[in-house]
C-alpha cells in the first residue's frame, strides 16, 4: 500500500547521513546544494529569456535546509512543499530533466504541463507535491505521519513551510493534531524572514519563531538554515523523535532568500545592505570551507562537484527544451482517476 | 426498515470489514455516535484506532485526510454539518479536487466526506444551507446526493471504492426515516454517474435532488389518483451527472420541471436546465421548463419562515398542475 514500495529507485538515489560522515556524504550534501543552486539560476535565465511563462519563487540562498533535512530521510519518509519548491524537490531527488520539462510546459514534465513550478509532485522519491496555497500542505503531511502511523511503515513526514505559513490557521490545526497524536512528523520552517513583504517582526508579536511549539507540547528548536550540518543534526534529532512514537519536532531554520518573493518582486521592503549581508552567508562557500578544513573534499573535489551540477542542469534544460509540449487533447480525462473495473 | 442513517452505517460497516484501509475521523464521531448518531456503535465495534474522535479543526482534520488518502488509507471523514465544510474548504476545493489532476496524476485521494446539509430543523442560517452548488462546481469532486436509505447504502460503498474525493451530502431529515424500498442486504454497489427513474408517467418530467425527490414523489402519487402521471427522476450524483434517463423522459412528456431545496440563484438545478437546453431533446417540450427553488435567503429560524424558504410538497404540486393544465 505504501505507494513509494516496489517502484524503481530514483535516477539519484538519497545518500542519508551526517553531511561531514564521509567524503561521499560531503558529496553528497555540496552535490544537492549546488543542484539546486544551478537549477534556479537556470529557471531564472529561461524566464529573462521569454522561454518559461508564469511565475516563478526561487529559493537561492536556502539551499542548505532542505539538503540538509533530506539527508536524514529514506525515500519512502514523504515530504510536502510550498510555492518556493524547487529545492525540496531536488533535494528529496527529483528528476531535473522532468522538473525543468514542466516548468516549460512539456509532456514528459512531472504534471504533465498541468501543474508548473508550483506543483511539483514525485511519487517515487515520497514527494507529495509542493503547493500555491500557503500552509496548504501541512494538514496533508499530517495526513500522511497518521497514515504511516496506522500502517505501522515506520515512516516520517516532513512539512515544509515558511515564515509566513505559521500564522495561517492551517498551521496551528496540523501541528495540534500531530501533537495529540504523536505523529511522525517535523514541522519545517523556512524562516526567510519575509512573507512576500511582510517580515516576521511585522507579522508576529513573538521574537522566537519556536516557541509557538511550547503551544503544542511539542520541542521547538531552532538552527542555522544555512549550515547544512547544523541542519542536518537537528532534523537527524526529530527524526529519530518522530520515528520512535514521541512525536512532532518544529524545527525553525533560519535562512534568507536573495530574490525577491516573485517576478514582480521589487524589493521595495528591504534594503540593499540587507541582502548584501546574508549574500555573505551564502551556505555552499560555508560548506565547501568546512569540508576542506575536514579533509572530506579537497578543493578540486568540490571544484569537479560544482562543475557536474552545472552539467546536470544544462543537460536537463537541453533535453527538457528539445521535449514535446504538453497536449490539451487529454485535459479532460485527466481529472479523474479512472475507477478500475 | 433502516433508516438512512442505520443504511450509512451500515455501508461504513461493510467497507470497515472489506478494507482494513478504511476508517472514519471526525467530530464526535466516536463515544458520541455522531452528532446525529450515524456513527452509533462504530466505535465500540471498531476501536477508537479506525473511528478517530477529532479536535474542533476541519480544515485539519480535512487536510489530514486528503494526507493519509495519498498515502495508502481511504478514509471517511464526517463534517459535522456541511456549512462548516466553509472552514475546510482549502483542503477540498484547492487540494483533494485538484492533487490528481494539477500533479500530473501519479496521486490520488481516496476520500470520502459524508456531511449532513439542509434546513428544517430550526437550527437556522448557519446550521441549514443546501451548499450542492459549492461542490458541484468543483472539477476533481464527485458529488452524492442520496434521497433515500437503500440508494445511501450502495452509493456510499461506491463512494468508498472510489479512486477520486468523493462529498457525500446527507438530508437530515431524511435520517431518521426508512425509505420506500427496503435497504438490499449483502454489499452491492450503486455506480456512480446513474440517474434513477424513480417512477414513469407520461404527462410531467420531475428532477429533483435529495430530499426534493422525497417530496415530489407524494406529489407524483397524489396527481396520479386524479389521472396525471409523472415521471420523477432522481440524479442521485450531481458529478457525474446522468441526463440522459431526463432527454428520454422529456421526449415522451413534454413537459419539465425541476426541484431543489437550495436557493435559485446559481442553482446546481440550473445545471439540468441548461444541459436540457442544449440538447437536442429541447425541441420535445411543449411547455416552458418550470424551476422550484429555494428563496435567496439564508435559511431563517422561525418554522414558519423557515417553511416558506425552501419548495414545500404544496408548491411542488401547484406548479405541477399548473404546468400539465396550462400547456398542452
Amino acid at each position: 500500500m505504501n505507494k513509494c514500495e516496489g517502484q524503481k529507485m530514483s535516477a539519484n538515489p538519497l545518500l542519508m547521513g551526517h553531511p561531514l560522515s564521509s567524503t561521499e556524504h560531503a558529496r553528497h550534501a555540496l552535490l544537492y546544494m549546488c543542484r539546486i543552486r544551478k537549477f534556479e539560476e537556470a529557471v531564472e535565465d529561461l524566464f529573462g529569456r521569454g522561454m518559461m511563462h508564469g511565475t516563478m519563487h526561487l529559493s537561492i540562498g536556502q539551499e542548505a535546509s532542505p539538503t540538509g533535512m533530506c539527508m536524514a530521510l529514506t525515500i519512502q519518509d514523504q515530504i510536502t512543499s510550498t510555492h518556493r519548491g524547487h529545492g525540496h524537490c531536488i533535494a528529496k531527488g527529483a528528476d531535473l530533466t522532468r522538473m525543468i520539462a514542466e516548468l516549460l510546459g512539456k509532456e514528459i514534465g512531472y504534471c504533465g504541463g498541468r501543474g508548473g513550478s508550483m506543483h511539483i509532485a514525485d511519487v517515487e522519491t515520497g514527494n507529495l507535491g509542493a503547493n500555491g496555497v500557503v500552509g496548504g500542505g501541512i494538514p496533508i503531511a499530517a495526513g500522511a505521519a497518521l497514515a504511516s502511523k496506522m500502517m505501522k511503515k515506520g515512516t516520517v513526514a516532513v512539512s515544509f513551510f515558511g515564515d509566513g505559513a505559521m500564522n495561517e490557521g492551517a498551521f496551528h490545526e496540523a501541528a495540534n493534531l500531530a501533537a495529540i497524536w504523536k505523529l511522525p512528523m517535523i514541522l519545517f520552517c523556512e524562516n526567510n524572514k519575509y512573507g512576500m513583504s511582510s517580515s516576521t517582526e511585522k507579522a508576529f508579536a513573538i521574537d522566537n519563531l519556536a516557541d509557538r511549539g511550547k503551544g503544542y507540547g511539542i520541542p521547538g528548536v531552532n538552527v542555522n538554515g544555512n549550515d547544512v550540518v547544523e541542519v542536518y543534526e537537528a532534523a537527524q534529532i526529530a527524526v529519530d523523535r518522530a520515528k520512535k512514537g514521541e512525536g512532532p519536532t518544529l524545527i525553525i531554520a533560519e535562512t534568507y532568500r536573495w530574490k525577491g518573493h516573485s517576478r514582480s518582486d521589487k524589493n521595495l521592503y528591504r534594503t540593499k545592505e540587507e541582502i548584501e549581508e546574508w549574500r555573505l552567508l551564502d551556505p555552499i562557500p560555508k560548506f565547501i570551507a568546512r569540508a576542506i578544513k575536514q579533509k572530506k573534499l579537497t578543493q578540486e573535489q568540490c571544484d569537479g562537484i560544482q562543475q557536474e551540477a552545472t552539467d546536470a542542469i544544462v543537460a536537463a534544460v537541453n533535453e527538457a527544451v528539445k521535449a514535446k509540449a504538453a497536449d490539451p487533447a487529454g485535459l479532460l480525462d485527466a481529472v479523474f482517476k479512472k475507477v478500475s473495473a | 426498515m433502516l433508516t438512512m442513517a442505520e443504511a450509512v452505517r451500515e455501508a461504513m460497516s461493510i467497507a470497515f470489514d472489506e478494507r482494513p484501509e478504511v476508517f472514519l475521523l471526525g467530530e464526535d464521531v466516536g463515544i458520541y455516535g455522531g452528532a446525529f448518531g450515524v456513527s452509533g456503535d462504530m466505535y465500540h465495534r471498531y476501536g477508537s484506532e479506525r473511528v478517530l474522535d477529532t479536535p474542533i479543526a476541519e480544515l485539519g482534520i480535512v487536510g489530514a485526510a486528503v494526507g493519509a488518502a495519498l498515502s495508502g488509507m481511504r478514509p471517511i471523514v464526517e463534517i459535522q454539518f456541511s456549512d462548516f465544510t466553509a472552514q475546510a474548504m482549502d483542503q477540498i476545493a484547492n487540494q483533494a479536487a485538484k492533487i490528481h489532476f494539477m500533479l500530473g496524476g501519479a496521486l490520488h485521494v481516496p476520500m470520502v466526506l459524508r456531511t449532513p446539509q439542509g434546513s428544517g430543523t430550526g437550527a437556522a442560517a448557519q446550521h441549514s444551507q443546501n451548499l450542492e452548488p459549492w461542490f458541484a462546481s468543483v472539477p476533481g469532486l464527485k458529488v452524492v446526493v442520496p434521497s433515500n436509505p437503500a440508494d445511501a447504502k450502495g452509493l456510499l460503498l461506491a463512494a468508498i471504492d472510489d479512486p477520486n474525493p468523493v462529498i457525500f451530502l446527507e438530508h437530515k431529515l431524511l435520517y431518521k426515516i426508512p425509505g420506500r424500498d427496503p435497504v438490499p442486504e449483502g454489499s452491492e454497489r450503486i455506480p456512480l454517474g446513474v440517474a434513477k427513474v424513480v417512477r414513469e408517467g407520461k404527462d410531467l418530467t420531475i428532477v429533483a435532488t435529495g430530499i426534493m425527490v422525497n417530496k415530489s414523489y407524494e406529489v407524483c402519487e397524489k396527481l396520479a389518483a386524479e389521472g396525471i402521471s409523472v415521471t420523477l427522476i432522481d440524479p442521485r450524483t450531481l458529478s457525474p451527472l446522468d441526463m440522459q434517463p431526463v432527454y428520454e423522459s422529456v421526449e415522451k412528456t413534454g413537459r419539465l420541471m425541476v426541484v431543489q431545496e437550495g436557493p435559485a440563484h446559481a442553482g446546481f438545478i440550473n445545471e439540468v436546465i441548461a444541459q436540457m437546453a442544449g440538447s437536442s431533446s429541447f425541441g420535445s417540450l411543449i411547455a416552458p421548463i418550470k424551476r422550484l427553488a429555494g428563496m435567496n435567503i439564508p435559511i431563517p429560524y422561525a418554522p414558519q419562515l423557515e417553511k416558506a424558504a425552501v419548495p414545500q410538497i404544496e408548491d411542488i404540486e401547484a406548479a405541477a398542475r399548473e404546468i400539465v393544465k396550462n400547456w398542452r
